[in-house]
């Protein structure tokens, strides 16, 4: 039984002992199977447009001339080429600062997460651990009835942990889900003969998981680093409840308060125009598509190393255990 | 990325212990040589306890005036004053309706889409076309909410957006989406779509990879068409996936996409776009009512809770899959 492949393989194709029949389909479902892909591959290939479209344009805009972008010039090329919009960010404080916060509190934040869960989900994966049902259930209540936003807002505040780092890696260390699916590849993976194994010579349960387990786990260290960067990279809402001091704010707070804050300051004005305001208006816009595209290119540069072991994680979860 | 979704293993009830029962003396013996399980299992005890329950606890605010001093158990006793108070307020109807509109727009429209993808990018025959289709859906997902509608802002915008400039080319009206109370929900709706159905796929097209190609062949020598493949065979091997999906898609029908809900807004599109969790928001962490906003969200956690219950109710009746 190999240990370090993937834990859960879907089944492998069945193998025919002989060669199938021929097919028996008539001409007339064969020229439906060809319109059903046809139809498929038009519907897929119009979805994939769907969602590049949007995202290319915002590249384009953000390296063309403001007004040509505004006059509705840019459609499938940038136009007039310009820089401005990228070096408006560079020079912009907040942004860096925003960056620095959020990588600190991407570190720290995923180191803790993954650690606890790491810890808690081979626990509760041991079968010979007594009360291990009654702890699940400890952890599963959780996942259908929570207290609110308003109680946790109160308990961090009484805990003195507003404005503090702690406030925004603390609250969300540990989803229920990463738990389930950590456990369930604990309890897929590593065979009880191996520790039992391991028990006869010697091994405590700590050696065991520390030099056992863990490098056995290393699919599923990958899947819970990943999963916590990303989802700490994208998060703002903790850092908007419980951060007042602005010096303190995430790249995703930063982000929102010049993208989505600001359109809705000047959503009412759009009568006044005086040509210079207009201006600054046409390259606040421009500065908003490079901003999206800075903000967004890490994680899509990530995307092909991180894909295989998302797919994978998904696998480890819809596997029954 | 709690998205990732795993079947999840219920909790049995107590009826699963052992028949007879060990002697105590024998049982602390096995807690005791477990201990080294225990304490790798106390961080996430103490997170549960302080972020989780702790909280549960304190939800009893609802029931009472809450003032700092006093906290959550010493503050005076109001009953059911601040849910009359909410049931009677002018914006009850407003925010629950509008609620569950979200709700019931998101669950018809957003989740059968992914369930469509998956079947059609299950019957693509060129590995590599299936491969890249399923990168480029899913991407959007790694782009955050605030990103997101960041990207709403810009595209809608009714000066210089990119749909409107389209709208114009066409020769009609520019629109203000973003501050349009009609526009709130389509737009909503559509991105949500736009932005997680690609990633929903992916848990169905693992479903579909495990259905026995056999049934497949076995049903193309008796002619069967891949519509009647994809309707006979892949739909109801899925089934107990879509099933549990949906349960629990049921059971958080009230709490999705309340931060973007929150982000999205406009002092012009509240009238729809104020949901229960975003007036909870203001009302109690903007305008400090502390008690009453908590009341509200106990409300919407309990109606969530009713849901849940309900449909995994129905699930069972109907002898599908179920949560437990």
């Amino acid at each position: 039984m190999s240990l370090n492949t993937e834990p859960v393989a879907a089944p492998a194709p069945v193998e025919h002992p002989r060669p199938l029949p021929k097919r028996t389909m008539s001409f007339r479902d064969k020229w439906a199977d060809s319109a059903f892909n046809i139809a498929a591959v038009t519907i897929l290939t119009l979805s994939i447009i769907a969602v590049v479209y949007p995202l290319y344009f915002i590249v384009i805009a953000s390296i063309s001339d403001p007004s040509a972008v505004y006059e509705g010039k840019v459609w499938l090329f940038p136009s007039g080429i310009t820089l401005e919009g990228y070096q408006r960010i560079l020079a912009d404080s907040r942004i860096w600062n925003g960056l620095g916060n959020t990588v600190i509190y991407t570190v720290l934040g995923t180191a803790i997460s993954v650690t606890t869960i790491l810890f808690g989900a081979y626990a509760l994966s041991r079968k010979d651990m007594p009360g291990r049902k009654f702890l699940m259930l400890l952890f599963v209540i959780t996942m259908f009835f929570d207290g609110g936003l308003i109680t946790k807002y109160l308990v961090v505040r009484d805990l003195g942990m507003l404005d503090t780092v702690w406030a925004v890696v603390l609250p969300g260390a540990v989803g229920v889900w990463n738990l389930i699916i950590a456990r369930s590849f604990f309890e897929n993976t590593i065979p009880e003969e191996l520790r039992e194994a391991a028990q006869m010579d010697g091994a405590n349960d700590f050696t065991f998981f520390f030099k056992m387990v863990l490098p056995l786990s290393k699919p599923l260290i990958m899947l819970m680093i990943m999963v916590h960067v990303v989802a700490h990279w994208n998060s703002f809402f903790d850092a908007l409840i419980f951060l007042n001091d602005d010096t303190k704010y995430p790249l995703q707070l930063v982000l929102r308060n010049i993208l989505i804050q600001s359109d809705v300051s000047s959503a009412g004005t759009t009568g006044g125009d005086i040509e210079s305001y207009a201006a600054a208006q046409r390259i606040g816009e421009l500065t908003k598509y490079a901003m999206i595209v800075v903000s967004s290119l890490p994680l899509m540069i990530a995307l092909p190393f991180m894909q295989k072991h998302f797919t994978k994680g998904t696998m480890i979860g819809a596997v029954k255990s | 990325m709690s998205r990732i979704l795993a079947r999840p293993t219920p909790a049995a009830p107590a009826s699963s212990r052992p028949p007879q029962r060990k002697p105590t003396s024998l049982r602390l013996k096995r807690v005791a040589r477990a201990w080294q399980l225990y304490v790798l299992l106390i961080p996430s005890l103490v997170y549960i306890a302080v972020f989780k329950y702790w909280p549960m606890y304190g939800v009893q605010i609802a029931f009472r005036n809450y003032n700092p001093v006093d906290g959550f158990t010493g503050s005076p006793w109001v009953g059911l004053q601040h849910f009359i108070r909410f049931v009677n307020s002018y914006q009850f109807s407003q925010v629950v309706g509008n609620t569950l509109w979200i709700a019931v727009l998101g669950l018809l429209v957003a989740f059968p889409v992914p369930v469509v993808l998956a079947l059609l990018v299950n019957q693509l025959q060129s590995e590599r076309f299936k491969k890249f289709t399923q990168t480029v859906l899913y991407s959007p997902a790694f782009i955050s909410t605030v990103v997101v509608v960041g990207i709403m802002f810009v595209l809608l915008s009714p000066r210089s957006g990119l749909v409107n400039n389209a709208i114009q080319l066409a020769g009609g009206q520019p629109i203000f989406f973003m501050g349009s109370p009609e526009w709130f929900r389509p737009v909503y709706v559509i991105s949500d779509v736009w932005q997680n159905a690609g990633f929903s796929m992916i848990v169905y097209l693992a479903a579909l990879s495990g259905i026995d190609p056999a049934l497949h062949d076995a049903a193309k020598v008796d002619g069967a068409s891949k519509f009647q493949r994809i309707r006979h065979i892949d739909l109801p091997g899925i089934m107990p996936v879509i099933t549990v999906l949906f349960i629990l898609a049921i059971g958080n029908l009230l709490n999705v996409g309340f931060e973007k809900a929150l982000l999205m807004q406009t002092n012009l599109n509240l009238p729809t776009s104020e949901i229960i969790q975003t007036y909870v928001y203001h009302a109690g962490l903007q305008q400090a009512q502390f008690s009453y906003s908590a009341a509200i969200g106990l409300f919407n956690s309990v109606l969530n809770l009713v849901l849940l219950l309900t449909f995994n109710w129905v699930a069972r009746r109907a002898n599908q899959a179920t949560l437990w």
